[in-house]
């Protein structure tokens, strides 16, 4: 079926996929790619040991598609703000950005993996008559299972989906919504990934 | 990763009194990782990552997610605040959004 994956006998997943769909997925694979950004050590080739010494950063990032993806550790999404909380706040925000020094860099390396994992897995693939059987090993299958939560949190961020409302109201957009085109995209890789998440539950 | 949370005094030269040597500390109160509600994470994939990560049972990891989904959060895991943030991490690898606090209730 098209647009669902089908657990492979042995491990492993397969899909078919049309050249259309093939080329929106590795668009915003390497959108992605392109906003997670480069490791460390990509700017640094003369040092190796520079990664691994590198710190990251410790302010949040602004974009809200990175900060979606890399929230601050010790928030209190639920909080009251009051002049007591304040102090308790301050410590919170400190905490978060030693957490993110710590943490970020391995996090991007992470997402950046899986992400590349999607891009290569369909580059091996030869269409034939327009279409493709994409087979995945359990491996790649986790990595891509990741990548598409990374892709429609990305999307989720762009379109500020904020709560279970706005994402209802994306069923009602009108045909001339400019934002049309991405909620399609999003509905679609939601239906991926729950099939593929089903191909990996035991 | 590891912070020095212990109320040990370190430079005992500086010690005052007997009292404040001998103080007895804070008791260590366990710190928990949270998992807040997020409308765009499917529930099957919340599932998938308490029962992959955690190694939690279909029941277990199905509670925890609902819990998410209708409370808007759920205390997944527990234990110091190193672990803590070992967990949190992890779940932000995959996407969920998780958070770390000391267990005050």
């Amino acid at each position: 079926m098209p647009g669902h994956f089908q657990p492979l006998p042995g491990g492993g997943a397969t899909v078919a996929l049309d050249e259309v769909e093939i080329s929106i997925i590795r668009s915003l694979a390497v959108q992605l790619l392109e906003l997670i950004g480069p490791g460390p050590a990509e700017d640094e080739a003369a040092d190796p040991l520079a990664e691994l010494f590198a710190e990251g950063p410790s302010e949040p990032p602004s974009d809200p598609v990175l900060k979606r993806l890399f929230p601050d550790a010790y928030s209190d999404p639920e909080g009251e703000p009051s002049s007591a909380a304040e102090a308790e706040a301050e410590e919170r925000r400190a905490y978060s950005s030693e957490f993110r020094r710590f943490t970020e860099n391995d996090l991007r390396a992470g997402k950046r993996d899986n992400a590349l994992a999607v891009v290569r897995t369909l580059d091996r693939l030869k269409a034939v008559r327009g279409s493709a059987v994409l087979e995945l090993t359990p491996e790649e299958s986790r990595q891509w299972l990741t990548a598409l939560n990374d892709l429609r949190l990305a999307i989720g961020a762009r379109l500020e989906i904020a709560d279970e409302e706005d994402a209802d109201l994306l069923y009602h957009l009108s045909d001339e919504d400019p934002r049309k085109p991405m909620v399609m995209a999003y509905l679609w890789l939601g239906g991926l990934q729950e099939t593929l998440v089903n191909t990996l539950l035991p | 990763m590891g912070r020095v949370t212990a109320a040990a005094p370190l430079e005992i030269e500086k010690t005052e009194s007997a009292e404040e040597t001998f103080a007895v500390p804070e008791p260590d109160l366990p710190w928990v990782t949270i998992v807040h509600n997020d409308p765009v994470n499917l529930m099957s994939y919340v599932t998938y990552v308490f029962q992959s990560y955690f190694g939690y049972s279909k029941d277990k990891a199905t509670k925890l997610m609902l819990d998410v989904h209708h409370k808007g959060r759920a205390v997944v895991s527990s234990g110091s605040r190193e672990e803590m943030e070992r967990d949190v991490q992890a779940m932000h690898g995959y996407g969920l959004w998780a958070t770390l606090q000391q267990d005050r209730k």
